[in-house]
């Protein structure tokens, strides 16, 4: 009898670990699925665009719906020098950020300054763009751009960069909004990761006399590379497709600029603008297009991203 | 990037519900298309909701969306701000006809123009707008104004980033009254633009106006209207300069001939007419001429036969202007003519 009992409950449970399993590959291969669809889809959307300017498409600025001839020069551009701009800004000051609240702060200070970062990260992009809009525009018209303009656009080989008129929206502006969204989240991965570094290593550095700095910069830095790296990336994926905010403040215009005061445009905000009144086949395949390059720069940013991480973890390797 | 892709899958599986809970009842009709007239629209179906109880859905999901889902037969009804051309037309069995008529409005803000002072014509906006003329002590624009003291700035165009039919009846106009424009860029919901910045939607274009100094911008009259900008005069056709005011985009619709235009294909930009104002035009619904399913059709036409009879003043009261009589009699005649059911039976007699 008690045999036959364990028997049954062994054949349900076998049963039971069976349907879970296949519940949890269903899940991890349903995503797969819907990768493999939307790269599909993105393809064939944009075979007539692919078919009509081949791999011109991507060099050429002109954007011109009236005689169906595009090029996504401009956006690529705008995407990659907002991002890193964005990301210039954005990872200085998310170490500062992490590095106060694990080893500086008064512990009374953590607490509250770690719930603001995250409630930062909360904020519906549109926010920041209307923030970014109407007030942050004109003050950065006002106050900075001009100052700008007269020193540092006044310099050699920078100085372009920082010339033209003082509008307020522009890359720069984007660059420094798509900072703002993006910080929250670098400094919140890396709080987590510093956290988690053993208190031991650190008191072993500090009692060789190592300053805070050195603490940080040879000791905690190293030992969370990883995760720091996760943590920029996420941010940087997240600069790179960030759409309303971007919209709001780039100036939505078709022309390259050498100045990063002047408007210019990014592939998710010109999506956003003009994929609902694209009428007529080349128009929206040119636009689905911006979005399968989207996708690719996003797929070879991460790539090089864990190619990076996994060399400088064999180089470790070699030097033990 | 995730939660948008949330609210995308999100706003589809309603629209779906959507399309799915009202073509279960017969007599609920479904629309999409211009976001331009959604206000009136929608206003429109409160009304006749209360009125007959028959439901009409509408999205305004932009002119492009809606033309490709009337070709596609997933609405009733499709809208646009852009006309299709008659062979566009004849290609998808179709017939379009104007519901109501609105009108572009250049605005600008400039230190020492005071409202609705600032004279412009066609060929000096096109101008502007080529970045042509950059400053805004021009002698053209001088020339047009010379009890204004215009400063030595220059000028900052903005202009629409996003496809919109406000952009398209501006362009239109533009390339009527200067040839440059229109081969070096041409009319659409979206061009490719030779100066200035982009704002998205008309509170885009309105916000850069009004934060910037020394701009100019277009946007619908209704926006310019309830957000008091700083409108400009034009010189029409006629040599007039007037104001936009309902008057005016009623003397266009008025003088245009509606009757030689075959599928209703009537841009009312520069028309001829003393109190014209020269940047108006109507905006679009599109009907398949075969109705497969002519009840619906069929309460389509009257929903609409209702709007031109009642729904003039709901529409003036968003500052939409009615279309005049004697369209409206155009576009009942063109109903009896070319809407008809699968035996070839006229849906309204």
């Amino acid at each position: 009898m008690p045999t036959f009992l364990r028997e049954a409950s062994l054949k349900r449970h076998t049963v039971l670990d069976m349907l879970f399993r296949n519940l949890t590959r269903v899940s991890a291969f349903g995503v797969l699925m819907l990768l493999v669809a939307i790269i599909a889809s993105l393809i064939v959307g944009s075979m007539p665009a692919i078919r009509a300017f081949g791999f011109g498409f991507l060099t050429s600025s002109e954007w011109d719906p009236v005689n169906d001839r595009f090029g996504a020069l401009i956006p690529i551009v705008g995407t990659l020098v907002t991002s890193a701009i964005a990301l210039l800004i954005a990872i200085p000051v998310s170490f500062g950020i992490a590095i106060f609240l694990t080893e500086l702060s008064p512990r009374i200070l953590r607490r509250p300054l770690g719930v603001a970062v995250e409630l930062l990260a909360g904020i519906p992009s549109i926010i920041y763009g209307m923030w970014g809009l109407f007030i942050f525009a004109p003050l950065f018209a006002d106050r900075i751009e001009p100052w700008l303009g007269a020193h540092i656009g006044t310099m050699p080989y920078i100085g372009p960069l920082f010339s033209g008129p003082p509008m307020g929206i522009g890359i720069l502006t984007a660059g420094i909004i798509l900072a703002i969204m993006v910080i929250p989240f670098i400094a919140s991965v890396m709080r987590d990761v510093f956290e988690v570094v053993p208190t031991l290593l650190k008191e072993s550095a500090y009692g060789l006399g190592a300053t805070t700095w050195e603490v940080m910069w040879k000791v905690v830095l190293p030992y969370t590379k990883v995760g720091v790296a996760g943590g920029i990336m996420l941010g940087l994926g997240r600069a790179l497709g960030e759409t309303m905010a971007v919209t709001f403040v780039i100036g939505n215009s078709h022309e390259l600029s050498k100045s990063l005061l002047m408007p210019g445009n990014s592939i998710a905000s010109a999506l956003a603008n003009e994929f609902t009144e694209a009428y007529g086949g080349l128009y929206t395949s040119a636009l689905i297009e911006l979005g399968l390059i989207l996708f690719f720069i996003t797929f070879v940013v991460l790539s090089l991203a864990r190619y990076m991480l996994f060399k400088l973890g064999q180089r470790e390797g070699q030097a033990t | 990037m995730n939660s948008k892709l949330k609210q995308l899958i999100i706003g589809i599986a309603t629209t779906a519900a959507l399309v799915c809970a009202s073509t279960s009842r017969a007599t609920d009709i479904t629309g999409a298309g211009a976001t331009f007239p959604y206000p009136i629209y929608a206003k429109w179906a409160e009304a006749y909701k209360a009125q007959t109880g028959v439901a009409m859905n509408y999205q305004s999901i932009g002119s492009g969306g809606g033309i490709k889902q009337i070709t596609s037969k997933t609405v009733d009804f499709g809208a646009s701000d852009m006309p299709l051309k008659p062979e566009e037309l004849e290609k998808n069995g179709l017939m379009q006809f104007p519901t109501v008529i609105g009108g572009v409005v250049p605005v600008v803000n400039v230190v020492g123009i005071s409202a609705g002072t600032l004279k412009l014509d066609g060929a000096t906006l096109a101008n502007i707008y080529l970045g042509k003329i950059t400053k805004w002590n021009d002698p053209a624009l001088v020339a047009l104004n010379k009890d204004i003291k215009l400063p030595d700035a220059n000028i900052t165009v903005v202009h629409r980033s996003d496809g919109s039919g406000t952009s398209f009846i501006f362009t239109n106009y533009l390339s009527k009254v200067s040839a440059e424009w229109k081969s070096a860029v041409g009319e659409s919901t979206a061009v490719s633009w030779k100066a200035g910045i982009g704002g998205k939607g008309n509170e885009g274009v309105a916000a850069n106006v009004q934060r910037m100094k020394n701009t100019i911008g277009y946007v619908e009259y209704a926006y310019a209207l309830q957000n008091k900008m700083n409108t400009v005069q034009m010189k029409n056709r006629d040599g007039q300069f007037v104001k936009p005011e309902d008057n005016s985009f009623k003397a266009a619709a008025a003088g245009a001939q509606w009757d030689k235009a075959p599928g209703f294909y009537k841009i009312l930009t520069d028309e001829a007419g003393k109190e014209s104002w020269p940047i108006s035009g109507a905006t679009f619904v599109l009907m398949h001429k075969a109705q497969e399913k002519p009840e619906t059709g069929k309460e389509v036409l009257k929903f609409f036969d209702w709007a031109y009879d009642k729904g003039g003043k709901l529409a003036s009261e968003l500052n939409y202007v009615p279309l005049p009589d004697n369209v409206v009699k155009l576009i009942r005649a063109a109903w009896k003519a070319q809407v008809k059911d699968a035996a070839g039976n006229a849906l309204m007699k």
